[in-house]
């Protein structure tokens, strides 16, 4: 598979007047032509700022302290300002969590798909506004050529969204970056906006990175997919791997803490105890083991390293290191490991 | 049977409208009714818009209704004065949980004042001292430090500000708490804490939820029965099982087509329901039971299909 996007090694800061917020602490991953690859984080985990640092679009205060992005091998990191403007929106779009906001109120919508085509592309303003019809009628607005008069407001949340995705693809990028797309929608809402992200990856055949803390929204969408914890990587696989195979504690802890349809009352859920850590002084070892019921003594001391489960999946927990004892994953885990077997896979 | 339990709540065909007579007249609320058991949770789920905030708000009279019913222990009491002796009771009764901790919770105010205030409005300690001892029990109750008490809400996370409102809607010993959306701000891993937490004092002092969520998923898991709201109207009701094994109404269909549920092999398989949002209601139509226990909106006609 071609890879279009290389993470390496990515470490940024932010200084703020308590002191330095280590908000990634080494994130390194690869984006493959044509796939989706989901981010899984709670608040705070860094999954945003990850993303973010792709198309540079961190706060003032950000700084990246280490690390490359490479795009088809080149630095992004490097770039002038003007060289990312001719990135952004282009060859590397975003969709933003909040179409309430990310949508200019005063500006007709048929005008905000055509935007980035007068920026970036030498088109007349007739062909670009063609371009926007056709794009508006792509991701389901209906009468596109009447309504691209209308402001936001005129439309509802969920046509919103839309229109921010028509923005986004409207020069068919290479990679688009989803943060939180669905998150302020109703649930059939969120159902509609997904079939359609999956439909136009299949039409215009771009990248996809998802970023998203639903896990039953990460299992309809994703090829890949990685956990993120406090900064960094904890574990990343293929979809199958992580629902059905996870490895690190933390995995276990997202996927047995959501409660299913066939959850009842009297299992009780299973919550992870206690507050994810502060940044500004990371832990020394593991940053999940005051909370990790099956933390040991190495866990405080060092972070531990990625230890391979399969091909392309990996987790950072000592618990895969050949010296650590066995332990017992939670129930719901352990269905989930039957079902791995059904499904042709091995679990260790 | 159903019946012979007690009712702490009764919704007779209430209706909140706003703007009334204007030409953006909003009938948010349309009609409806329904009773809560005592010691039940009660869920209620919708999409935005469809109601179930301004239904729960009503009920715990942050609204005039324009018309209907409420009866709280069998006490009308849904044209009590805003600011008498009686709705003063009431509010002791009766509490609210909001739904984003960021907003509910004063951030000039610290965390015991915050708590107390219930206390001191209905005079329910005397002296500082008893006061500090009941803040630091109601703390204790929702498993955060009473040593914080002095602190501001800023200095908590999300998960431990929902504590901090759970501890002041529970500080007045109420017997019904409306929990609107009570965990949609907070993160997954903190979410079942926070519900978790909600059960088990439930048990401990036999409270009665009303539980309004989009989250359906988290809604079975916690509610006893449940309705479904769709523009203004409850569309079906029944416990929470029945509901999701044996859904009667296309709209309540489409709902749980559209969970996303955490397992690829299910998402992949999964067909969605469209509901067909152009049809409006018909005036044939009602809330009627049509299955023991089992509520749904519909004509005479299909009420008897059931029989």
């Amino acid at each position: 598979m071609d890879k279009i996007l290389e993470v390496k090694d990515l470490h940024v800061n932010f200084a703020t007047y308590n002191g330095t917020v280590q908000a990634i602490r080494g994130v390194s991953f690869d984006l493959n032509a044509g796939e989706t690859l989901a981010i899984v984080g709670e608040s705070g985990s860094g999954k945003s700022i990850t993303v973010r640092s792709i198309l540079q679009l961190l706060a003032k205060n950000a700084d990246i302290a280490k690390g490359s992005i490479l795009y088809h091998g080149d630095d992004l990191l490097q770039k002038s300002d003007k060289e990312m403007d001719a990135i952004r929106g282009n060859k590397i779009a975003m969709i933003f969590q909040d179409p309430m906001t990310s949508l200019d109120p005063t500006m007709p919508i048929g005008k905000q798909v055509a935007e980035p085509l007068l920026i970036h592309n030498n088109v007349s303003k007739k062909d670009a506004m063609a371009r926007a019809e056709e794009v508006l009628r792509l991701v389901g607005i209906p009468n596109p050529k009447e309504r691209m008069k209308d402001y936001p407001h005129q439309f509802s949340g969920g046509q919103r969204q839309r229109i921010v995705i028509a923005i986004a693809i409207v020069d068919y990028p290479e990679i688009l970056i989803a943060d939180e797309p669905t998150t302020a929608l109703d649930v059939t809402v969120q159902a509609q906006i997904i079939d359609l992200l999956r439909e136009l990856q299949q039409k215009i055949g771009t990248s996809i990175i998802f970023i998203t803390h639903d896990l039953g929204v990460v299992a309809g969408i994703a090829d890949r997919v990685a956990v993120m914890y406090a900064g960094k990587f904890v574990e990343y696989g293929s979809v199958n791997d992580i629902f059905y195979n996870p490895q690190h504690p933390y995995t276990w802890g997202l996927l047995d803490s959501m409660p299913t349809l066939e959850t009842s009352e009297a299992h009780r859920l299973n919550s992870i105890p206690g507050t994810p850590p502060n940044l500004l002084n990371p832990p020394k070892g593991d940053a999940f083991a005051p909370r990790n019921k099956y933390a040991m003594q190495i866990d405080e001391e060092e972070q531990p390293p990625f230890f391979k489960v399969s091909k392309n999946h990996y987790a950072a927990t000592w618990l895969l290191h050949p010296d650590a004892p066995e332990v017992d994953p939670p129930a719901s885990i352990k269905k989930r490991f039957e079902k791995f077997k059904e499904l042709g896979g091995s679990v260790k | 049977m159903a019946d012979e339990r007690e009712k702490i709540v009764q919704v007779r065909h209430l209706k909140q409208y706003f703007n009334i007579g204007k030409p953006n007249e909003v009938k948010a609320v349309d009609d409806v009714s329904f009773d809560i058991y005592k010691g039940e949770t009660f869920g209620l789920v919708g999409e935005s818009g469809s109601g179930k905030s301004t239904t729960g708000r009503s009920i715990i009279r942050l609204y005039n209704p324009t018309d209907g019913q409420i009866l709280f222990n069998g006490q009308d009491i849904s044209k009590i004065k805003s600011h008498g002796p009686q709705m003063k009771d009431f509010r002791r009764e009766m509490q609210m949980i909001f739904q984003d901790p960021y907003a509910s919770l004063n951030p000039r105010m610290k965390v015991k004042d915050i708590i107390a205030e219930g206390l001191d409005v209905h005079g329910l300690v005397h002296g500082e001292e008893e006061r500090e001892k009941r803040v630091r029990e109601l703390l204790d109750m929702v498993h955060l430090n009473p040593e914080h008490m002095t602190r501001y809400p800023y200095e908590f996370s999300g998960g431990q500000r929902q504590r901090i409102g759970i501890a002041r809607a529970l500080a007045v010993e109420p017997q019904f708490v409306i929990a609107d959306e009570p965990i949609s701000a907070l993160d997954v891993s903190i979410q079942a804490q926070v519900v978790n937490l909600m059960q088990d004092i439930q048990k401990e002092q036999g409270l009665t939820y009303m539980f309004i969520a989009h989250d359906l998923s988290m809604v079975k898991y916690i509610s006893d029965r449940i309705a479904v709201m769709y523009r203004g109207k409850i569309v079906e009701l029944a416990d929470s099982d029945e509901i999701y094994s044996n859904p009667l109404h296309a709209y309540t269909q489409s709902l749980l087509s559209a969970i996303p549920v955490p397992d690829p092999a299910v998402e992949k398989t999964r067909q969605r329901i469209d509901f067909d949002h152009s049809k409006p209601f018909s005036d044939d139509q009602s809330l009627q039971e049509v299955l023991p226990g089992h509520f749904l909106y519909c004509n005479a006609e299909k009420a008897a299909s059931f029989k």
